[in-house]
């Protein structure tokens, strides 16, 4: 089990660098630069690219950046907010963006898990294609679109809630914008928990369960639910990221001070450090959470528990799990 | 059939049962009559489709959502804990009433296949003290002396060790066991076996039909077999009931079954018995497939495959006609304006040659 993290500790950190080295590739080849205010001569371009280092080759700027990096220095913005270092530009939006999409993922896999297992359980009834609307409902529609309903009913018409985020009532004015981020996760979620339980509660064992005597929700929550989470965990992780990570659109509505927005500046601008510092991040957000879900495994499902050799499942291995179903995945 | 010398434990009277498809209605059960007597065991035997596993689900409350019963009733006669006797119709109880008060705590079931049958979340432990947690609110580690103590009933080894482990990490005659001791978890008084070897390799079926026979003669439970395989009811039965498309077409003791068979289809299924020393090469099958019954059988299923079959039989599906006290078979062969007609020599012979062996 140690060994295992370890083994993929490491291996996380090696595919940072690599993530980070092919971003600095492709910003270079990137037209433009960070200095393109116009009353800048071009004598005083080539002081300031040799001031940042920008003159050196990329290699050599990666090794320093690395070298900086290890003692938690991302470096300065260019251009959005000159010369800040880019962990105070990030301190106060990160929170904001984890904040917002932990509430829409949190939001979404509950309410997801409820109806799914709603539908599941009233099988072919009204209540099942009511679930199966919402559903269809929550991928079709863009975020976008409810992030304007809500702001216009809940903000503008009713006024329960801020329009727009204010630092003041940090948790009020997340409310709207993570309903709206959620939508997308509780369809999804949704629909994969009803196809999940279905096949769960068609199984041998929940007649076993059943003839044992056992009924009602510790059937469900017992023997059901959690068989039926395995592959859902699946699909839900890259969700998570996706949240966590903000998005522009929906930040932008509601005028969220959160990292999306600042992404975006940020590639617009040609600010090199701060593009890469919000990679280095959501890279290594990915790769952590999916070291958590990897972990998660083995709590929920005992077959596919750390031995500490080989002979687990990997990543492709529950995604054709996910894909095809159990039955087929449980004979290899 | 009725009224023998032993108390009836599961009387399953008229039982019809019909499933709702997409193809429009199925008549699964049509009019079965079973009696379990105490302490004994009961096979039927049937092919697949033949109803035999529905009827016993029917007394577990576990059918299929699209079932609908009809008519019928399963008499369950119990005694409470102090002795005093009872009688439930199990039909027209609720199904929060049948999980409370008859599954697993009165009867229980072991399924088919073991592979499927056991909870793959769930230590083999927690899964046999389930039962007993939620029947009788059973303190943890009473609930753990006891299903280590039934562990080791059903004969599995390191017992402390196998509670901590889950069911992959376990083969499949093992998980039966398991699936067994589970089924004793509460000390039911009878237990149903729906095909409880056929998903195991020949060595460990007996081991599994030993181990089930010695439970019975140990605590004086009431077996009911489900199974198409005759070599099994031959090793265990005291009762057999011949079941095809939905009826019981013949019922008697195990003797009266295999050695004086009445009816052209258990002929059949004991013609259809690998023997070694038959003289005949090729194996017998009984030609045809069982009917649809999502259409309507007019007078005897069984007649387009029947070589025997009478005229009356495309008209009339026949009676129950009375044999002995415990023999029953439902074919117009037996009605005294019937043709004489002896089974087929054969079958006769390796009848008289099983009579010899005394098998």
């Amino acid at each position: 089990m140690k060994s295992y993290i370890l083994k993929r500790v490491l291996i996380s950190v090696f595919t940072l660098l690599a993530i980070t080295l092919v971003l600095f590739c492709l910003l270079q080849l990137m037209p433009g630069s960070p200095f393109n205010d116009e009353k800048l001569t071009d004598d005083q371009r080539i002081v300031l690219n040799e001031k940042y280092g920008l003159d050196q080759p990329v290699l050599v700027q990666f090794g320093r950046y690395v070298a900086n990096l290890v003692q938690g220095d991302f470096g300065v913005s260019y251009n959005i907010s000159k010369n800040t270092p880019i962990s105070q530009l990030i301190q106060t939006r990160l929170p904001i963006s984890i904040q917002v999409g932990g509430m829409a993922v949190a939001l979404g896999a509950v309410l997801g898990l409820i109806l799914g297992v709603i539908a599941a359980l009233n099988h072919n009834t009204w209540l099942d294609s009511l679930c199966t609307a919402i559903s269809v409902l929550g991928v079709s529609v863009p975020s976008y679109v409810f992030a304007l309903a809500l702001s216009y009913t809940l903000g503008f018409r009713l006024k329960w809630l801020p329009m727009l985020y204010s630092t003041n009532t940090p948790f009020l004015s997340s409310v709207m914008p993570s309903i709206a981020l959620s939508m997308f996760t509780m369809a999804s979620i949704a629909r994969f928990t009803r196809n999940e339980m279905m096949e769960v509660l068609g199984s041998e064992y929940m007649l076993l369960a059943e003839s044992k005597g056992i009924n009602g929700a510790p059937l469900i929550l017992r023997h059901a639910l959690r068989n039926a989470l395995i592959p859902i965990i699946t699909v839900l992780a890259p969700l998570i990221v996706d949240l966590m990570t903000g998005s522009l659109v929906v930040e932008k509505i509601f005028s969220i001070p959160g990292v999306g927005s600042l992404l975006v500046t940020a590639i617009q601008s040609n600010d090199y450090n701060v593009v890469i510092a919000l990679s280095f991040i959501y890279s290594a957000m990915y790769i952590g959470i999916m070291l958590v879900v990897d972990l998660l495994y083995g709590v929920i499902d005992p077959r596919i528990r750390v031995t500490g050799e080989g002979g687990r499942m990997g990543f492709f291995a529950r995604w054709r799990l996910v894909l095809f179903g159990r039955k087929k995945v449980a004979k290899v | 059939m009725e009224n023998t010398a032993k108390e009836t434990v599961l009387s399953i009277r008229d039982l019809s049962i019909t499933f709702k498809t997409g193809a429009g209605p199925v008549n699964a059960i049509r009019g079965v009559n079973i009696d379990l007597p105490r302490g004994t065991t009961l096979a039927v035997v049937g092919e697949s489709g033949s109803g035999k596993s529905v009827t016993f689900k029917a007394a577990m409350g576990i059918l299929a959502s699209n079932s609908v019963v009809n008519s019928g009733s399963i008499v369950y006669n119990y005694r409470h804990n102090d002795g005093t006797p009872a009688t439930v119709d199990i039909l027209k109880m609720k199904t929060r009433d049948i999980r409370r008060h008859i599954n697993g705590k009165r009867i229980a079931m072991i399924f088919q296949d073991p592979m499927t049958s056991l909870d793959p979340t769930m230590p083999i432990g927690k899964q046999i003290m389930e039962g007993m947690v939620w029947h009788y609110k059973t303190p943890k580690q009473q609930a753990w002396d006891k299903a280590v103590r039934l562990l080791t009933e059903v004969g599995i080894e390191e017992p402390e060790k196998r509670m901590r482990q889950y069911p992959h990490q376990l083969s499949g005659g093992m998980r039966q066991r398991v699936v067994i001791a589970i089924a004793l978890a509460c000390d039911p008084d009878v237990l149903i076996c729906d095909e409880p070897t056929t998903a195991l390799d020949v060595t460990i079926q007996a081991k599994i039909l030993e181990l089930i026979k010695r439970i019975q003669a140990e605590r004086g439970i009431s077996v009911i077999y489900i199974t198409h395989d005759l070599g099994v009811v031959a090793k265990v039965a005291d009762f057999v009931n011949v079941m095809y498309a939905g009826r019981i077409v013949e019922a008697g003791t195990i003797d009266e079954i295999f050695y004086d068979p009445r009816h052209p289809y258990t002929w059949g299924l004991l013609s259809a018995m690998p023997d070694l020393d038959t003289e005949d090469d090729r194996l017998y099958t009984i030609p045809g497939s069982p009917p649809n019954l999502l259409h309507p059988v007019p007078g005897d299923a069984f007649a387009p495959r029947n070589a025997y079959a009478l005229n009356i039989d495309e008209r009339l599906d026949p009676p129950l006609f009375r044999i002995s006290e415990t023999h029953y078979a439902a074919s117009w062969l037996l009605d005294e304006r019937a043709p004489k007609v002896e089974m087929p020599p054969e079958l006769k012979a390796r009848i008289e040659r099983m009579k010899k062996e005394g098998i």
